[in-house]
This record gives structure tokens, C-alpha cells and sequence, in this order.
């Protein structure tokens, strides 16, 4: 072992501890949630140690209960998380639809299980894509990252605390039940070498009237920690710059344009993905979370031959980064997207891309992991080689 | 060991200890001795005393594929995942059983070596608990995929003092038995 692999802090952890350890890197301060297989090693870890470093950890009656209790918490000042699975998920739609209408951080880990309802507790699905974009009544903008392996967990952990922060909004942590249970070398990074976004506090003093939703002009709206020198208005409503509901017409619109606006506007900035081989690739995969890693394996053993394929890894769901997938596969002779669920994001990538008639849907739906050879064998079938 | 690449199933019953002899073995590796190494295992509510499984890959190379479909080494250690795991042999693998729990009744293509480990373990530790570090002291004994001071390391870490010793002797008990194999070639 060379010098520095010495002085690297080596982990062998699943991924829900490698999201757990993000957590407490990106300065999680308070947890509230309510067990489910496969997240459950997330509340198990941060139960035993949130408290240990005086920071909150709380287990609450049910998962609408969980994201309430986080809303209420970031709006005090604090960094917050709760961790899921679909039912979970299901559960918290309402409340995450208040989060955004009322713009406040927080981060949702949903490790994704077999479903519609109980479904597979202890199986691989990748079936809330669509959920996650829109699981929650009304217009709504959102961000969803996802990782294939426990270095992009972590990664991918912490962007979500500071996209949560930048924008004030939800961000949805997709990650799926392979990822979360499988143990694999996780590098801690150093303290300070993932760059971390902090609360934006106003600058407006006790006494002086604070107006909660009025924009910097950078857009940005600074917050008072909720109980502290500011009195204000929070509501699930459309508001104005106070913070107290309207239905001006005007002011509607205006919020919602912000709302959506925010979030579309900063897409590039947003977009986290991993190329592989894919300057000459004719054949182009795009895939996410742990379907990603079978991709992976079979590109890499059919470049051996030769073949000019390649994966697009997307680590940014939501907002589907549309740019990104178009310049891409503008040569691609066939588009692959391999995806454990009937068919949710191979809808996003049709819109996106030029010909929609060369992306192809490459799944499984068993609740087992789809492996290099389940891909191989659906794309012989697309080009016609048979099977 | 020639191949860069290792696939290691362990199999047995729910409370046999396996699932922990599995990360210890990929604690090893990876933090250890600086390899690669992906550890996962069954899980349902037929684990709890049915047959579990726990399946790790150790790798000079980053490994892509986390699951075992063909196991290189196989280790049953009931009858139960005789039965249902025995198919997982690559033809030609090494495949481990103790005699106190399984009773070989149909000939697979693989080495077969029949331990009988239990039952030093019972007589000379007299604590059938740590049976599972005893079978992976026997694992490196036949199979050194890593060294024996990377699991002393990774069980000095995972055990509080009070446990160590046994658990040590457990392993040096399985290293034994196991190196009687040691000049076979696998």
C-alpha cells in the first residue's frame, strides 16, 4: 500500500451509512423520521450518533409527521434530513409540496423498493423516478440526484444540502435498495475538500421589519431563524413578500413564475453526470443509481471488442438535464435507457432528445438487479441480431 | 492467487454469523490491504433462521456488478443451503461444508472439502459463537485471497477486548485446519 492510500480514512460501509456520514459531513443538525426497509440504516446510524454530538435526532409517529417535523426545524435556522422508502415517500408528498410552496431547505433520502404500495421492502426498484417529479399536487419545479456507487453517495449527499440551501427548496436524495445495502469502499473525504454551502441569514437587525419573501437581487431570499428576533408568516398559500396569503392575481403568478423559474434557470448549474466512452459511441446508454454499474460493466467489456458504446450516467434526475442528453446522442444510432421500473425516465429522454424513435427502453422489473448480460441481450434484440 | 478477481458466497442460517465473517473478509481487503471489494447478502423475512446468504467480490479492479452468479468459493453450512445454494458452484470451485452440518448427497463439479471445525471449535473454544471466524480462519487457510494480519486488524477494530481473544483463537483454530489444504491448487 503506497503512503497516501495510508493516510486516506478507508470505510467498507453500505451506502445508507455513506449517505448518513454525507449527512453529518454537510452539517446535518437534525433528523426527524420514521424507519422503513431499505433506509432504515440511515435513521439507525444518525440515532446513535446526531445525539452523541448534541444535535437532534428524532424518531416520529409517521412519515407526514417526519417531514413536517424537518420543515419546522430548517425554518429555526437548522440542517435537516429525513430518509424513506415508496410508501414513505408516498406519505410525504403533501408536506413536500408545502416545503417548496413556502421554500424551504431540506433533503428526502428515498431508497427506492419494489412498489406500487408495501410492494418489495427488500428488493431493487427504480420506480419513484416519476413520483419524485411529480408525486406533489400543483405546478411545481424539483431537484433529484441519485448515485451508483457510495464515493457519488456521499458526493451527491452533500450537493443536496447545498442546492437545498442556494435555492431554498426540497432536494429528493433517489437513491435504490442495491446502492443502500450493498457495502463497498467509501474514501472519506477531508474536512473542507467538498465545499459546503451554509444557511443565508438576513441581514436585516432585530426591530427592522424583515420581509421573508422578498429576493436579494441575485434572487436569493435570506432567512431569520423561525422564533429568534423576526416575526413572520409561514404558509402553504400563495403569499406576498410578508409571507401572509393572497390570491392577487398578479402576486400568483408572479410566485409561481419564481417558483418554477429558480430552479429551470439553474438546470446546467444543477447537472451532475459521468460520461463514459462517449466521444465515438454509435450505441449510447443512460442510466442512474445502481442499474448504472451493470451499464458500466457491459460497455467497458464490449469496448474491449472493440464496439463503440458508451454510458451517460445521470446523477441529476430532476431537473432532467435536456441540454445535456440532446448534445450527447445527437449521432447516437440507438439510445438505450436501462431503468428497473416499466418505462419513467425513458419518457424524460424522449423529449429530450433529437429522434425520439432511436431511444429504446432496456429494464427489468423482477425486483432483481439487471446485469450486464440482461442488457446485452435486449440490445442485440433492438439491432436485430436476435437473441 | 492468479485471478485478479474473487467471488466468495457464504451460506448458512440465519444466526450462524456469516453475514459477519463476509464483511470482515471485505473490511480486510479494503481497508486492510487496499483493494477493492463489494460485500452484499440476502435479505427477507426468510433470513431470520432459513437459509441466508452473503456473497463478496474481492477485486484488484473496481468491481462494476455487485451480485455473484457463479461462486469461485461456495461455503455452505447447513443442509438447508446444501440444498439451495449448492448450484452456485462454478465447475471446477472450491466448496467448503462442516460435517456437523451438512451431509454431502449429490456430486457437484467443484473441489469438496468437508470440514469438521464445529466440532474443534466446540472442544477446544467451547463457544460455538464464534464458529463463523473459525470457518473464515479455514477459508484463508485454503484460499489466502488476503492476509491473516488484515482479519486479526479488521476483528481487533469490529470486537470490544472482552470478545478478541476467543474470536482470535477462533481464527487461528480455522487458519490451521484450513492450511492442510493449503498445498492444493485452486
Amino acid at each position: 500500500m503506497s503512503e497516501q492510500v495510508r493516510e486516506q480514512d478507508i470505510r467498507f460501509v453500505q451506502g445508507n451509512e455513506a449517505c448518513a456520514l454525507a449527512a453529518m459531513y454537510a452539517g446535518l443538525d437534525f433528523y426527524a423520521g420514521y424507519p422503513i426497509t431499505p433506509s432504515t440504516e440511515i435513521a439507525e446510524i444518525l440515532a446513535e450518533r446526531l445525539p452523541a454530538m448534541g444535535k437532534k435526532f428524532i424518531q416520529m409517529e409517521d412519515e407526514i409527521a417526519s417531514m413536517c417535523a424537518i420543515i419546522g426545524a430548517s425554518l429555526t435556522g437548522h440542517k435537516v434530513m429525513t430518509a424513506t422508502s415508496g410508501p414513505g415517500f408516498s406519505l410525504m408528498q403533501e408536506a413536500l409540496g408545502y416545503a417548496i410552496m413556502a421554500e424551504i431547505p431540506c433533503v428526502i433520502v428515498n431508497v427506492q423498493r419494489g412498489g406500487p404500495s408495501t410492494g418489495n421492502p427488500t428488493h431493487v426498484s427504480q420506480g419513484d423516478v416519476n413520483q419524485a417529479r411529480w408525486g406533489t399536487h400543483g405546478d411545481h419545479a424539483i431537484v433529484a440526484l441519485s448515485a451508483s456507487n457510495h464515493q457519488d453517495v456521499f458526493r451527491m449527499t452533500v450537493e443536496a444540502f447545498n442546492i437545498a440551501e442556494t435555492y431554498r427548496t426540497p432536494v429528493i436524495l433517489l437513491f435504490d435498495e442495491v446502492v443502500g445495502h450493498l457495502r463497498e469502499k467509501l474514501v472519506m473525504p477531508k474536512p473542507g475538500e467538498i465545499p459546503l454551502v451554509e444557511r443565508l441569514h438576513t441581514s436585516v437587525r432585530e426591530g427592522v421589519n424583515y420581509h421573508p419573501y422578498l429576493p436579494r437581487e441575485d434572487g436569493r431570499l435570506p432567512m431569520s431563524d423561525f422564533g429568534d428576533v423576526h416575526r413572520y408568516n409561514v404558509t402553504g398559500l400563495f403569499h406576498d413578500m410578508w409571507g401572509f396569503p393572497t390570491d392577487k392575481p398578479e402576486l400568483v403568478e408572479e410566485l409561481m413564475r419564481h417558483l418554477i423559474r429558480k430552479i429551470d434557470y439553474a438546470a446546467v448549474s444543477l447537472t451532475y453526470h459521468k460520461a463514459f466512452y462517449l466521444d465515438d459511441a454509435r450505441t449510447i446508454l443512460i442510466s442512474y443509481g445502481s442499474s448504472a454499474r451493470s451499464a458500466l460493466a457491459l460497455v467497458e467489456r464490449m469496448r474491449q471488442r472493440g464496439q463503440r458504446i458508451g454510458l451517460l450516467e445521470l446523477q441529476t434526475i430532476w431537473p432532467f438535464p435536456n441540454q445535456l442528453v440532446r448534445q450527447y446522442t445527437e449521432h447516437a444510432e440507438v439510445i438505450g435507457v436501462v431503468e428497473m421500473n416499466m418505462g419513467q425516465l425513458v419518457q424524460a429522454v424522449r423529449l429530450a432528445v433529437k429522434k425520439p424513435q432511436r431511444v429504446y427502453l432496456i429494464n427489468r422489473i423482477d425486483n432483481r438487479l439487471i446485469t450486464d448480460k440482461d442488457i446485452r441481450q435486449t440490445l442485440r434484440a433492438i439491432q436485430g441480431k436476435g437473441v | 492467487m492468479e485471478n485478479s478477481t474473487h467471488q466468495i458466497v457464504f451460506t448458512g442460517s440465519g444466526g450462524q454469523g456469516l453475514i459477519t465473517a463476509a464483511i470482515i473478509l471485505g473490511e480486510a481487503a479494503v481497508i486492510h490491504e487496499g483493494l477493492e471489494a463489494v460485500q452484499s447478502q440476502s435479505y427477507g423475512a426468510a433470513a431470520r433462521g432459513g437459509a441466508t446468504r452473503a456473497d463478496v467480490i474481492i477485486s484488484t479492479e473496481k468491481i462494476n456488478i455487485p451480485k455473484i452468479n457463479q461462486a469461485g468459493v461456495l461455503l455452505c453450512l447447513t443442509q438447508e443451503a446444501y440444498t439451495r445454494f449448492g448450484m452456485l458452484i462454478r465447475p471446477g470451485g472450491l466448496f467448503i461444508t462442516d460435517t456437523r452440518f451438512v451431509k454431502a448427497v449429490q456430486k457437484l463439479d467443484a473441489i469438496h472439502i468437508e470440514l469438521d471445525l464445529y466440532n474443534k471449535v466446540v472442544e477446544e473454544i467451547g463457544k460455538p459463537v464464534v464458529f463463523n471466524i473459525a470457518i473464515l480462519g479455514a477459508l484463508l487457510g485454503i484460499y489466502p485471497v488476503v492476509k491473516k494480519d488484515s482479519v486479526v486488524k479488521a476483528l481487533e477494530h469490529r470486537f470490544p477486548p472482552a470478545l478478541r481473544a476467543d474470536n482470535l483463537k477462533a481464527l487461528e483454530l480455522g487458519l490451521t485446519t484450513g492450511n492442510l489444504y493449503h498445498s492444493w491448487r485452486f
